[in-house]
């Protein structure tokens, strides 16, 4: 049905003219960008990944080459995705980076679930302030914090400095270029990514919810595990969705606060580009890791639709 | 044929010695700014379904949530089988509640939810499930057991509500406007269930209701609160016949209420002097002195209408049908009285067939002397 005004219907007439309905156009131009931005970029990639290095510009063999004959011939290989599971180097960085950022979303979380929690309970006025205190850190540039970062960590740092000051300790303590200065860059840089989808699952929790397991006997660590946890479950995914998906690909926080031994795969990737200059190699490398992305995320889905479903 | 006598055990508040099993005593809360609850005195025996009566904001529900632990009284004592259980938090009370909003976890089927408070008890969960299960026989949902509650009637989550408050068999069960959800045709025959249910298990009941006629129909006592403060307590039909208040008169049913004086007090005769009714006689009562400012209350349903003078009535009056409402059982008058004050006043219909007052006729009304109400407040 269309209503509305007449320039508004006039548009849609003749919108339907073309065959397309308002809805379809909607969905279109959104449609249109992922398939600009995203999917083209993302089949230059697939094709790169299929070619060989050579030393030329651009640095890869051609997909479509005349035979001696005339004929077109295509040339692909899968060779290096094979290179990339023989090679050790490429697992392990691939396994390290799932795990930095599998510990580091778990820590997001820890720390994430009962600020949220507090944010979403606390008393009208004083919620949107302590919202915007979450937020604020985004008004600086990332990197500029990344470097903050650095001067809290290194030898001669604030903490270090601090601690020996108060006695506490008489060396300096170890924490730049570590896994922990790893760690605590990740967990600090995406930690409003875990409380902003939190806060918004916990505050529709339903008040009486909670009333009626006190009510029925629970006390409020049950209450807790039964009630709040279980009802804020898609607010975890969310939250962890969104700290685990970029930390998997991070760069610059391993680049900055991690050491030599840190093996993330987005240096991997730097690496490859930039220092080997061979792009079909780093374009796999890309390729395999936005699957293992992907993966996790496409099953969660099918999991919670087939919940919705029962 | 000889009356049934309604035992004394049934209505335990008429005999002296009896002991309340809730005793609530001094019952004070306040908010920031403002007193929700003040100065409550409430007696409840063993057995009983007890309304609280009264709008929205007059405290009935801060009453319950402190029965049920969800708020801490600012004064008082909450005594319930011999225990001052003021400041024992909700999940230690042998108290439960159906909440207004039914509070059913979204996430837990049916039969989960019945055994979620028996399984905070530390019972198995083969003997939570399976009282979890004759619950909701009783409440005719066993069918339903595996479903979530969204997919589930109102009415249906309703007795889902009452199984979960009830499978405990708390000592005290708190109810807050359980029917208030549900359509007017089903809440009338959940009334009479819920009744059945309350007297089968010999659970107390507490209901919150802002409607009247559910607090009539369910209670074995009311108690009508305004302000805060409980202005009467007392069964259904002494809260209707003789309310203590021009407020009570006048919340529950429908009431015309005159202003007069006490004009005469004699042994078995009283005569009040009202603006606009004149001289009213009525049986004598107690308390009151001559000159005292009074209010006259008579329900529509105590008047007489007829076209003739009434034959010895004292109190009767002239007046015009201005309007009437047939309503099926009976017919609703709106009355002019020759000094402009309009009476309301209804007749049943059972005599209907016989050439019915109507629209614009000179009447007489009459009321007995024993159905004028006396109010000094």
């Amino acid at each position: 049905m269309i209503t509305g005004s007449a320039p508004w219907r006039g548009t849609a007439w003749a919108v339907g003219k073309l065959g397309l309905s308002g809805r379809t156009l909607v969905i279109a131009i959104p449609m249109l960008w992922l398939l600009v931005f995203f999917l083209a970029p993302f089949f230059v990639l697939g094709r790169i990944s299929l070619a060989e290095a050579i030393i030329a510009r651009p640095p890869y063999t051609p997909m479509f080459e005349r035979g001696p004959d005339g004929s077109l011939e295509i040339i692909a290989s899968l060779e290096n995705y094979r290179f990339l599971l023989t090679d050790a180097l490429y697992r392990n960085a691939y396994l390290s980076s799932i795990r930095i950022a599998a510990v580091s979303t778990i820590f997001a979380l820890l720390i994430g679930y009962p600020m949220a929690y507090f944010i979403a309970r606390a008393p009208e006025p004083r919620r949107s302030l302590l919202l915007l205190l979450v937020i604020l850190p985004f008004w600086t540039s990332f990197l500029l914090r990344v470097y903050a970062w650095m001067g809290f960590l290194r030898t001669n740092g604030v903490i270090n400095n601090m601690l020996m000051g108060m006695g506490v300790i008489d060396q300096p303590l170890v924490m730049m270029q570590t896994d922990f200065a790893v760690y605590i860059g990740i967990v600090y840089t995406y930690l409003p990514f875990m409380i902003l989808p939190l806060y918004a699952n916990l505050t529709k929790l339903d008040g009486a919810l909670l009333e009626a397991a006190s009510d029925l006997g629970a006390s409020p660590v049950v209450t807790f595990f039964t009630v709040t946890l279980p009802l804020s479950l898609p607010g975890i995914v969310a939250g962890s969705m969104l700290v685990f998906i970029p930390a998997i690909g991070e760069y610059v926080i391993p680049a900055l606060l991690g050491g030599p031994d840190t093996l993330m795969i987005g240096r991997v990737l730097w690496d490859e580009f930039f220092g080997s200059r061979d792009w079909p190699v780093a374009s796999a490398v890309a390729i395999v890791m936005l699957v293992l992305v992907v993966a996790p995320i496409m099953w969660l889905q099918s999991v919670q639709n087939r919940r919705g479903a029962d | 044929m000889q009356k049934p006598a309604i035992a004394a055990d049934t209505r335990p508040w008429l005999s002296a010695g009896a002991q309340p099993f809730i005793s609530v005593q001094g019952l004070v809360k306040q908010f920031a700014d403002f007193t929700a609850v003040s100065d409550v005195d409430l007696d409840i025996y063993k057995g009983e379904l007890f309304c609280l009566l009264g709008e929205s904001g007059c405290g009935k529900s801060t009453l319950l949530r402190m029965l049920a632990g969800f708020e801490i009284p600012t004064q008082g004592r909450i005594v319930i089988d011999g225990e001052d259980m003021a400041r024992v938090p909700p999940d230690r009370r042998p108290t439960n509640m159906m909440f207004q909003s039914y509070a059913l976890f979204p996430h837990m089927s049916v039969e989960k939810n019945v055994a979620y408070g028996l399984l905070r008890e530390g019972l198995g969960k083969r003997e939570a499930y399976a009282r979890a299960g004759e619950m909701l026989k009783m409440v005719k949902l066993e069918k339903l057991a595996r479903r979530k509650p969204d997919q589930l009637s109102g009415g249906q989550r309703q007795r889902v509500a009452l199984a979960r408050a009830l499978v405990k068999r708390p000592k005290l069960l708190l109810l807050d406007e359980p029917l208030g959800a549900l359509d007017k045709k089903l809440r009338e025959e959940t009334q009479f269930e819920l009744i059945k249910i309350q007297e089968s298990l010999g659970v107390t009941f507490i209901v919150v209701t802002h409607d009247q006629d559910e607090a009539m129909t369910l209670a074995t006592r009311i108690g009508v609160m305004k302000d805060g403060i409980i202005k009467q307590i007392g069964e259904p039909h002494e809260i209707y016949e003789r309310p203590n208040s021009r407020f009570v008169a006048d919340f529950i049913g429908t009431v015309n209420l005159f202003d007069g004086k006490v004009d005469a007090v004699a042994p078995d005769l009283m005569r009040i002097e009202t603006a606009e009714l004149g001289p009213v006689l009525l049986p004598p009562q107690t308390g009151l002195t001559r000159g005292q400012q009074v209010w006259g209350a008579v329900r529509p349903e105590r008047f007489a209408l007829s076209r003739q003078k009434p034959d010895g009535a004292h109190n009767a009056w002239r007046g015009v049908v201005e309007d009437l409402g047939y309503i099926g059982h009976m017919t609703q008058y709106r009355i002019r009285l020759e000094n402009g004050r309009l009476i309301r006043a209804s007749q049943s219909n059972r005599l209907r067939d016989e050439d019915p007052i109507s629209w614009d006729e000179p009447v007489w009304i009459s009321v007995q002397p024993a159905a004028f109400r006396v109010l000094t407040e």
